[in-house]
């Protein structure tokens, strides 16, 4: 099937979704995801920052779609033509939609500890306006610890699912969903209980912002000053592929490997992230990739890890400014 | 006087009786389908009449029944009678259910039989406590005089109604967070596509109709699509009913023949007895609380100068600018005493209290506009807030899943249309808004049509 995005043409399989053909293509018009995560069943469809114009329905039916679609849920027809940022009017919605994730956010980035590798913050950083036009009182939650290595920072969450999803998969029973509704909705276990679950520790990293952090790793450093370094172990839960996050010659924390859009290339075990923190536990491959435009490849470390070549854009795709 | 259908009998002592019903007239239609037509027939007289969705889309209804796929003939086809009528202003639902339950159920067993629903389902809200009783009578009335159960009258065919509560949430009313609510789950709206018809209740083909549609298709087989279609003004056909309230002198259940001039309606002693005795005509939202709130003088004729009718092309004339929409017909009248910024913080309450909280521009945006309506309403406003809230509802219309977000928005931008000046004087003059409850802002002037 034929479809065209910004003008791109591409080939692409029936049923791919505008935002896989988008990837696949590449560079600045994929749109963005907080949702969507493409290991996640169910994921997508919620936070609205993928949305594109369909300017052309199909081959068959020529006629535009009334609305702006959510690319990660709107299958590909044969002959569409999207606009993604070449359309001011998805443009103007994303910008609308990061207006909204920000305005009950704590914007407490200076003490978070997800900055430099939260997704929002590139969101709004590429796609947000500059001044927020939000005068009232943000919405406030207190913190809650689910179990001994989970902390969540309902404040900071913007109910993408993400965590939702992966517990889904995980555990058999519905033990991590969500309560109340609206925005006053909060992410809660049930009720208030660490799940059970040797995988569970994924959720950290499926977590697009700050919501979900590694107990172990809170406010040890910021993560531009530990150096990611691909590393394994033979594990018997897990395949054990990590990347290890060294501090000297200190392993700060262990979380999974990412592709280019921040998604975990495979889950790793809860003895593999929080337990194996001895440079001896691990056999290390080499410097982990990482986005030249990521704040992590401007540190201190910069020789030690391998930076991604100028050609290939990762998450952000911004072109160089 | 026109003719009624649905409410013919409601006068009538004991009609909530299988006996009186009965008496009455009621079950004919059964009898005539289940012994002379098949279900396709049944289906075609409902596309002949023109009737279209009475829950407030106004989708016709016998296209959405003909896309229920019937390819897979092992998977069940349900059938899902929406009940959650939460609309502020809508209350035609209850009346139809609490007075006069067998011509629903009887709707029912029709359309479950056109449909090939085996088992049926009833979702009503948690607050009709009392009417479930009502239901599950007259449930178990039709099924000991055989209407229901097992091989209804001899044909074979079997049907089951089931009544099930939701428990307080508007959201429940879109039809695909019905489906999850029935299925146990929280009630999110899902992502469409799939549509109902294809993936709907357990993964099975399902038709999501509203009780005033299910109970019109009674008439319709009584007295024939054709003759239905008769009834109305072009794609409106049929009678509906419209719930009025506000300041009217006869608030109250009406039905109505579509195409009814809305003066007539408003005016008239049969229905609504004119604005209450001594005060003017200020605004009315025609269609329920999530329609477009327009003046009364655009209510009555349009920009043209032409008179409306109680149809869903003629309240929509105009479009946004200077048209509103029938919807469910929770008919708000609001005299000269109404504050239109209090009443808009009211309904934006509602909004961001109800809001499921799945995509980010309804869950924060209904959040936001009741923020700042409340500073408005209280005295603490700026004139900037004004096309803020232009602004928010404009990001939220059209980007959310389902169409509470659109419902949030409408009312938003329409109020700031029609009634600019009323915002205005919030924002200039605090304290003669700040925490009283005169909330009449010097609202005397003539109303006159703006069209931006």
């Amino acid at each position: 099937m034929k479809i065209t995005i910004d003008g791109v043409e591409a080939e692409v399989e029936p049923g791919t979704t505008i935002l896989n053909a988008a990837r696949g293509i590449g560079g600045e018009l994929v749109p963005p995801a907080m949702c969507y995560y493409s290991k996640l069943k169910g994921s997508g469809g919620k936070c609205r920052t993928c949305l594109v114009k369909v300017t052309k329905g199909s081959e068959k039916d020529p006629r535009p779609m009334p609305k702006l679609v959510a690319s990660c849920q709107t299958p590909c027809q044969d002959g569409m033509e999207i606009q993604s940022v070449s359309s001011p009017e998805v443009v103007e919605a994303r910008k609308g939609v990061v207006e909204f994730l920000l305005i009950n956010h704590p914007l407490d980035c200076p003490v978070c500890d997800q900055a430099g590798e939260c997704h929002l913050q590139d969101l709004s950083y590429e796609h947000g306006k500059a001044r927020s036009r939000y005068e009232e009182e943000r919405r406030t939650f207190d913190m809650i610890d689910i179990g001994d290595k989970i902390k969540l920072h309902m404040n900071r969450c913007i109910l993408c699912y993400r965590c939702v999803m992966l517990a889904e998969q995980l555990t058999e029973k519905r033990e991590h969903g969500v309560l109340y509704r609206g925005d006053r909705s909060e992410i809660s276990t049930f009720i208030e209980k660490a799940i059970d679950n040797e995988f569970i520790g994924n959720v950290i990293d499926v977590c697009p912002v700050g919501a979900l952090t590694d107990r172990t790793f809170r406010f040890k450093s910021r993560v531009w000053f530990v150096k990611p370094l691909y590393a394994h172990r033979d594990c018997p839960t897990c395949t054990g592929k990590t990347t290890i996050w060294l501090h000297g010659q200190e392993v700060y924390r262990v979380t999974a490997r990412k592709d280019k859009y921040g998604e975990v290339e495979e889950y790793i075990c809860n003895t593999c992230r929080y337990d194996k923190k001895s440079p001896s536990d691990w056999t290390i491959e080499g410097p982990a990739t990482v986005s030249r435009h990521s704040v992590m490849s401007a540190t201190q470390y910069k020789e030690g890890i391998k930076v991604e070549a100028p050609k290939k854009i990762g998450y952000g795709n911004i072109s160089p400014r | 006087m026109a003719g009624k259908l649905l409410l013919e009998h409601i006068n009538v002592p004991g009609i909530k009786t299988f006996d009186v019903y009965r008496a009455k007239g009621g079950y004919r239609a059964v009898d005539k389908a289940f012994k002379t037509m098949a279900p396709d027939e049944i289906m075609e007289e409902v596309k002949k009449s023109g009737l279209r969705g009475r829950g407030g889309a106004g989708f016709p209804t016998g296209m959405k029944w003909s896309f229920l796929d019937r390819s897979k003939p092992e998977k069940p086809r349900y059938l899902v009678c929406n009940a959650d009528e939460s609309e502020p202003g809508t209350f035609k639902d209850r009346y139809l259910m609490e007075f006069i339950p067998h011509v629903l159920i009887e709707g029912l067993i029709l359309s479950s039989f056109a449909l090939g629903s085996n088992n049926t389902y009833i979702y009503i809200r948690g607050e009709y406590k009392w009417i479930i009783d009502i239901l599950e009578t007259a449930i178990g009335e039709a099924k000991a005089k055989g209407y229901l159960g097992k091989n209804i009258l001899g044909t074979g065919f079997d049907c089951e109604i089931h009544v099930q509560t939701g428990a307080g949430a508007y959201i429940c009313g879109e039809e695909t967070a019905l489906l999850e609510s029935l299925e146990g789950k929280r009630g999110n709206p899902r992502i469409k596509p799939p549509f109902p018809a294809f993936f709907g209740l357990y993964g099975c083909p399902t038709v999501v109709n509203n009780v005033e549609t299910l109970a019109a298709v009674v008439p319709i087989i009584n007295m024939g699509g054709d003759e239905y279609a008769k009834i109305g003004v072009g794609k409106s056909t049929g009678t509906k009913l419209i719930s009025a309230c506000g300041h009217i002198n006869k608030p109250g259940v009406y039905e109505i023949d579509l195409g009814l001039p809305v003066d007539e309606f408003l005016n008239s002693d049969e229905y609504c007895g004119g604005i209450r005795t001594g005060h003017r005509f200020k605004a009315i939202i025609p269609g329920g609380s999530s329609v477009p709130i327009i003046p009364g003088d655009l209510f009555l004729k349009t920009l043209e100068g032409n008179g409306r009718l109680m149809t869903y092309e003629s309240l929509s004339e105009g479009g946004f600018v200077s048209g509103s929409m029938l919807g469910s017909g929770g008919f708000i009248v609001m005299d000269e005493t109404t504050c239109i910024v209090r009443n808009l913080w009211s309904l934006s309450r509602f909004y961001h209290h109800e809001s499921c909280g799945q995509c980010s521009p309804c869950r924060e945006g209904t959040g936001w506009l009741e923020k700042i309506l409340h500073r408005l309403e209280h005295g603490h406003g700026h004139m900037h807030d004004i096309d803020l809230l232009v602004e928010i509802a404009k990001k939220i219309e059209g980007n959310t899943i389902c169409p509470l977000g659109d419902a949030a928005a409408w009312p938003v931008a329409s109020a700031i249309r029609h009634f600019r000046e009323e915002f205005e004087y919030h924002a200039k003059y605090p304290n003669k808004v700040a925490g009283r409850f005169a909330h009449v802002a010097d609202y005397k002037k003539e109303l006159n049509a703006i069209a931006l």
